[in-house]
């Protein structure tokens, strides 16, 4: 199952998902701070989100398992 | 506000228009054009996770608890990350054996058991009432907004026969019945339904980012400004967050569930795994849908915070900003367009749901019970296929009325998303049984039955009782004190587990319970054979193809009984079509010559569950077969001759593959060998040419000086000085042919010294200026001022340049002819540029003057008057020393000819005979006599 090298990317994609989505990585973003007058901590969510998808595009569309 | 009937119209519109798309869809996939076969649709109709909770709960919940509402969606996004790998993986089992439901899934891995796919059934249903009963609640929230004026109370109807939601809930059956049973083919996709699910995503993503856009841009001045108010206004700031009051552990939680969710709900398994046309589009569905979550989350917590700051909090729900803002806005068709979008969440919900649930309720339930009476039984006869969509038309009406009695007596107690997330905990109930099954062989149907049993329990005791208290319809005593004052056994703080939220508490137990019921009972005893054999099938599924793959069955069965069999469940037109198949597979011409093997059978019994389920099939099968019980053995040798056939086939496909090969190499050696016959005959063809043209005038001369005595003594002389110098010619002629054939069969004798290449080149100018002075050209030699020694053999060089020079010689005009000769070094090597202000060579001929003989193909142009082996003679020797010849096809004030030596190509190989193979031209000759 995971022997192809596709889907062991996507394995550790998804771990470092869980670690960056989670305590304590996520604790690390002082909600009190803000950037461009919005609060950091949202939108440190909704960037590290967006990172995730955007791996997980590339991944996927550019590996042929 | 709005009038009743433009909000009532409107909605019976957008529900005509999803049946005319639903329509479409369904008349595409009739004409073999499906609408659906594309990952893009698919990964719409997947985002029929983002119901009325997220329309309109996701708002309520940013309102009451800031960036809160967003592990509903991270969760999903991460499980999204693995869909490749373990969906694709659901895909291929669900395809194999038509499997058409979560609970099928199940009970199919654990020896298709009955019992625990009506077990499964049995929690989805309980679980998922509340989530359809949300939708009925958005809408029907959503719908008092609209029409009641602002800022009053929605009053719920006293008596239910006048409640407009119970209205709706029966259109909406209705309209489910419509789409999602109208065909007899009960195991089909519903192609027409993940249309119109698929276009009601869009309506509800672009709905949802109007208003965010209206509210955001229109309403304040961008987001960086609410959020700026936000922080000015108290009691509003803590919503931004707190780290000392974050609870990461219910964060986590939160995120785990609705992982599990995005797959496990029944109608996401529906939509990703049944209604899925190709395993591919999961490819790009993977990250297309995360990235749609995404969309529709950016606008939730700057409509939220807009709302509470126009309003001001506890004034209005905030579940219904996104109509209410624009409503108090003015802006009515923005509401009325934000009221369809919420609509289109909720239908989609529900209809995928109910038809999901309708499918389990009506294999996994009702079909097992009847298929036990006297009337539909064993022994029945007759077409079941009427009666199949029938049952699941009243399961999905029931469904719809259940949830619509748990709103009526329950809903109002709470919020939106508190009530998706009681749901979501009960279907994550089947996530050991599922995923364990899916990758452990050793799972047995005890474990995975006690582990849903006891989760099950678990959840309707801490979370389900709680939440039916809470509304009022039990004593809350036992939440406060425990039941029977028993301390420890406090629902939402069981065994004195506390400082855990009600949710994340629920989810430890009836998980961690789960999962060891599963694994310590799967351990305990071993798999029966029956699980054996499912449990290598599912967990190998990426290992075996429909040919190699092993049919765990044995015994003995009567064609025409299969055929009534299936012919009663999936009707007769495909049983036909069916055992027609069989036969030309079996080589019999008709269907009634069919000896049943196992593979038939197989095929029988998955064409069976796709219409009723895998556990009913199987009884059914058994009831027309005589079947030989499998003993463990027994199963494990039949895997084992599977194996054996699959390394079997493995070892064929690869012996072919190397054949396929070695033809391949064998053509490509004798197009070479027939091209170098070919080059052979031209060459011998155009040698005795080149022969024969100065022996016809020494023959000719001979003959004139025969055939006269009395010539005259000067012209006597004349002639023979004509043969001498046809002699010579043809002596020259002989030696280039048998040198060039030295060359290229490697026999050649090389005598390689230290020379300076310099030097060489001036002495070659020294040799030919006799020649040159004759024919009026100035010779021009440029060389860099210190020596360049190279390690090769002079004399051949010599022959190069001279070659090269006489040529050169040959073509400068009468007058003015001028040949420049340069010398250049650089890092990789020398290169020698010869070139004259003749009349250059045409661009067509570049490549051919290097080969044999290529003078006289054709007339005019460039001639050398020679053998026509000097210029092949030359390639011949520059290649041999490493390097290139060519002709500079950008020069054109005359011929430019170059070649380039590596440096100290021969420096290992001395003054001493060198023999070295011929270099692959492709222009070799015939062997040297």
């Amino acid at each position: 199952m995971h022997r192809t090298r596709g889907s062991q990317r996507l394995l550790a994609l998804f771990f470092a998902g869980m670690m960056v989505l989670n305590y304590p990585l996520l604790a690390l973003w002082d909600p009190q701070a803000s950037l461009f007058g919005l609060p950091l901590f949202p939108l440190a969510l909704f960037g590290l989100w967006a990172i995730l998808i955007a791996t997980m595009a590339w991944l996927l569309e550019h590996s042929g398992d | 506000m709005l009038s009743v009937p433009l909000v009532v119209g409107a909605s019976f519109a957008y529900l005509l228009l999803l049946f005319g798309v639903a329509s479409y869809g369904n008349w595409r996939s009739a004409q073999g054009r499906s609408v659906i076969d594309n990952a893009w649709v698919y990964a719409l109709s997947m985002a029929v996770y983002c119901t009325a909770w997220t329309y309109f709960g996701s708002v309520g919940r940013a309102a009451s608890a800031g960036i809160w509402f967003l592990p509903i969606y991270l969760g999903p996004t991460l499980a999204m990350v693995l869909a490749w790998v373990v969906v694709r993986k659901m895909l291929r089992i669900a395809r194999s054996y038509r499997i058409t439901s979560i609970a099928d899934f199940i009970g199919s891995r654990y020896g298709k058991s009955p019992a625990l796919a009506g077990l499964v059934t049995l929690i989805t249903v309980v679980g998922i009432v509340p989530y359809i009963a949300l939708q009925l609640k958005a809408v029907s929230v959503g719908y008092a907004v609209m029409t009641l004026p602002a800022g009053a109370q929605a009053t719920q109807a006293q008596d239910w026969w006048n409640d407009s939601t119970l209205y709706f809930a029966l259109a909406l059956a209705a309209f489910t019945v419509v789409f999602g049973t109208r065909r007899l083919d009960v195991s089909e996709r519903h192609e027409g339904m993940v249309a119109a699910i698929a276009f009601e995503s869009v309506v509800k993503l672009l709905a949802f980012l109007a208003v965010g856009i209206f509210v955001t841009y229109g309403l304040f001045d961008g987001m960086a400004d609410i959020f700026a108010r936000v922080r000015a206004a108290p009691e509003l700031a803590p919503l931004l967050g707190d780290a000392a009051t974050f609870d990461y552990g219910q964060w986590f939680s939160l995120t785990l569930l609705a992982m599990l969710s995005v797959v496990l709900l029944p109608r996401q398994f529906q939509i990703m795994v049944v209604e899925n046309v190709n395993e591919r589009h999961l490819r790009r569905a993977a990250w297309v849908f995360p990235a749609y979550l995404l969309l529709i989350n950016i606008f939730v917590l700057p409509v939220a915070l807009g709302g509470l700051l126009l309003f001001g909090s506890g004034t209005m729900d905030p579940e219904a900003f996104v109509l209410s803002l624009p409503l108090a806005s003015g802006q009515h068709a923005l509401a009325l367009l934000a009221f369809i979008g919420g609509l289109s969440a909720a239908t989609g919900m529900v209809i995928v749901e109910s038809i999901a649930v309708s499918s389990m309720v009506c294999n996994d339930l009702v079909m097992p019970l009847l298929l036990r009476t006297r009337r539909f039984g064993i022994r029945a006869q007759g077409d079941l296929t009427r009666l199949l969509l029938r049952i699941r038309r009243a399961a999905i009406f029931f469904v719809m009325l259940l949830g619509y009695g748990y709103f009526h007596w329950a809903g109002e107690a709470y919020a939106l998303v508190s009530i998706g997330l009681i749901s979501f905990a009960a279907v994550a109930q089947f996530a050991p049984a599922l995923f364990g099954g899916m990758y452990w062989r050793g799972g047995t149907r005890v474990g995975a039955m006690a582990g849903l049993l006891i989760g099950f329990a678990l959840w309707t005791y801490t979370l389900m009782l709680p939440s039916i208290a809470k509304s009022g319809w039990l004593p809350t005593a036992f939440l406060d004190d425990g039941p029977w004052g028993i301390q420890w056994l406090k629902p939402e703080q069981l065994f004195g587990l506390s400082g855990m939220d009600n949710l994340t508490h629920a989810l430890f137990w009836s998980l961690s319970a789960n999962l060891t019921a599963y694994v310590v009972l799967s351990l305990w005893r071993g798999p029966t054979p029956a699980e054996t054999s499912q449990a290598l099938l599912f967990v190998e599924a990426f290992q075996r193809n429909r040919s190699t793959e092993p049919v765990f069955w044995r015994g003995r069965a009567k064609v025409q009984d299969l055929l009534a069999l299936t012919t009663r469940f999936v009707g007769s037109v495909r049983a036909r079509h069916l055992f027609e198949e069989q036969a030309r597979r079996l080589g019999v011409p008709t269907v009634a010559q069919i000896e049943p093997d196992a593979q038939l059978v197989r095929q029988v019994e998955i064409a069976l569950a796709g219409a009723i389920g895998s556990a009913s099939a199987r009884v059914m099968v058994a009831s027309v077969a005589d079947e030989d019980a499998l003993a463990l053995e027994d199963v494990l040798q039949i895997l084992d001759e599977a194996t054996r056939l699959r390394a079997h086939s493995i070892e064929l496909e690869e012996k072919s593959a190397s054949l396929e090969r070695a033809t391949s190499e064998l053509r490509a050696a004798n197009a070479q060998l027939q091209s170098l016959d070919r080059l052979k005959d031209d060459f011998m063809s155009s040698v005795t040419h080149e022969l024969r043209t100065p022996l016809t005038s020494i023959r000719s001369m001979a003959e004139l000086m025969a055939d006269e005595p009395d010539m005259p003594l000067a012209q006597r002389q004349q002639f023979i000085q004509i043969i001498v110098t046809e002699t010579e010619r043809l002596s020259r002629l002989v030696n280039q042919v048998l040198d060039l054939a030295k060359i290229e069969s490697g026999h050649a004798q090389w005598h390689n010294t230290d020379i300076d290449l310099g030097q060489l080149l001036a002495q070659a100018v020294q040799t030919t200026e006799e020649m040159f002075r004759d024919r009026g050209a100035q010779v021009q030699l440029a060389l860099p001022p210190q020596p360049v020694v190279l390690r090769a053999d002079p004399d051949r060089l010599t022959q190069v340049v001279l070659n090269l020079l006489s040529n050169a010689a040959k073509f400068v005009p009468a007058t003015g002819g001028k040949v420049d000769i340069t010398l250049r070094t650089s890092d990789a090597g020398v290169q020698v540029t010869i070139q004259d202000n003749g009349p250059g060579v045409p661009a067509a001929q570049h490549g051919m003057i290097f080969e044999k003989f290529h003078q006289n193909q054709d007339s005019g142009g460039y001639r050398p008057q020679g053998t026509g082996l000097g210029l092949p003679i030359s390639r011949q020797i520059v290649e041999h020393f490493g390097g290139r010849i060519w002709i500079d096809p950008a020069y054109g004030g005359g011929a430019r000819f170059v070649f380039d030596l590596p440096w100290n190509t021969m420096a290992d190989t001395g003054a001493t005979d060198v023999h070295t193979p011929a270099p692959a031209t492709g222009h070799a000759l015939p062997p040297t006599p």
